[in-house]
């Protein structure tokens, strides 16, 4: 598993490339796109919907045939997909605070990210104080047992 | 507020391409793409080797606005990215926050649960998509149609 270590930077690289480009492409980046996508009794711009729609159409054969082919990821062991399936008030609770984070500011993590190559310090801000959130919520130490690693599987593959 | 319009090609386009990242990095390494996943995992305890792909990642997303942007100069049809803030600084410093916390205690975001985890059928992330989509659209309503309208 060496030489898959070895390209594993180099490959998140690229794919971080590929994401960025259709950040930028679908006019993401956005907040006032994103923000008249999320502002239904208004100038209602529906683009957004389309984004999601256009990944999860790419994605979701992959995701199944992953998960019920015979086959196996090229570069690791196994499949390392996300293993819980219990709806608790963590995971609404957090979905609710995080859409409202997002109502406010127009941007969630990846495009907020990506944004960064704008240069603008309000977009700089939103991020250091969404990695703080992030951190600071890690601490709850509730978290920390709950979501502890199971047979070595980081419950946080997602995201 | 700004007018912005629809645009479906673009949308649908850069929407390919997203799925398409997601779906090597499931096919080389077997993982979920999740941005806030990959951010907490560098400032979340991870085993040291662990840290340095997920660095990459993220300046792979910066990089491939510049990608974009020098596309668009050398004639790829389209716009130039534009960030047009809507938001005063404290409320995007808010923000930030809000949604930093909130996609680490439900474990994911737009692209975490709202793309790979529909693709997996996940009822995790369609309950979660649903709410964050739910909030998402109620605050914007206060905000531009109680507190600002």
């Amino acid at each position: 598993m060496n030489g898959a270590r070895k390209w594993r930077s180099p490959i998140a690289l690229a794919a971080g490339l590929v994401f960025g480009l259709g950040l930028g492409v679908s006019g993401m980046l956005d907040p006032a796109k994103v923000l008249n996508f999320l502002d239904l009794a208004g100038r209602w711009d529906p683009t957004l919907a389309l984004v999601m729609g256009g990944a999860v159409l790419v994605s979701l054969p992959a995701f199944q045939l992953a998960m019920h082919g015979r086959y196996r990821p090229l570069l690791a062991a196994d499949w390392d997909l996300p293993t819980r399936t219990v709806i608790d008030i963590r995971l609404v609770g957090g979905a609710t605070i995080f859409g409202i984070g997002w109502g406010l500011g127009g941007f969630c993590p990846g495009p907020a990210i990506a944004a960064l190559a704008s240069g603008m310090w309000p977009v700089v801000g939103f991020v250091a104080t969404m990695t703080f959130g992030h951190w600071l919520a890690g601490q709850w130490p509730a978290a920390q047992v709950r979501d502890s690693h199971v047979s070595g599987v980081p419950a946080h593959a997602h995201g | 507020m700004s007018i912005t319009s629809f645009t479906p090609w673009e949308g649908l386009v850069g929407g390919l391409l997203i799925g398409i990242a997601t779906v090597a990095w499931l096919w080389l390494y077997g993982r979920v793409t999740g941005i806030s996943g990959i951010l907490g995992g560098l400032v979340l305890k991870e085993p040291a080797g662990d840290r340095s792909w997920r660095a990459w990642y993220l300046a792979g997303l910066i990089g491939g606005v510049f990608g974009y942007e020098w596309l668009t100069r050398h004639g790829l049809p389209g716009t130039h990215f534009s960030v047009d803030l809507q938001a005063s600084w404290p409320v995007l410093l808010a923000a930030g926050f809000l949604v930093g916390v909130g996609t680490r205690l439900g474990r994911g975001c737009t692209s975490g649960h709202g793309v790979c985890g529909i693709a997996r059928l996940s009822k995790r992330s369609f309950v979660a998509t649903g709410t964050f989509m739910l909030a998402a659209f109620a605050t914007v309503f206060v905000v531009r149609h109680v507190v600002g309208g």
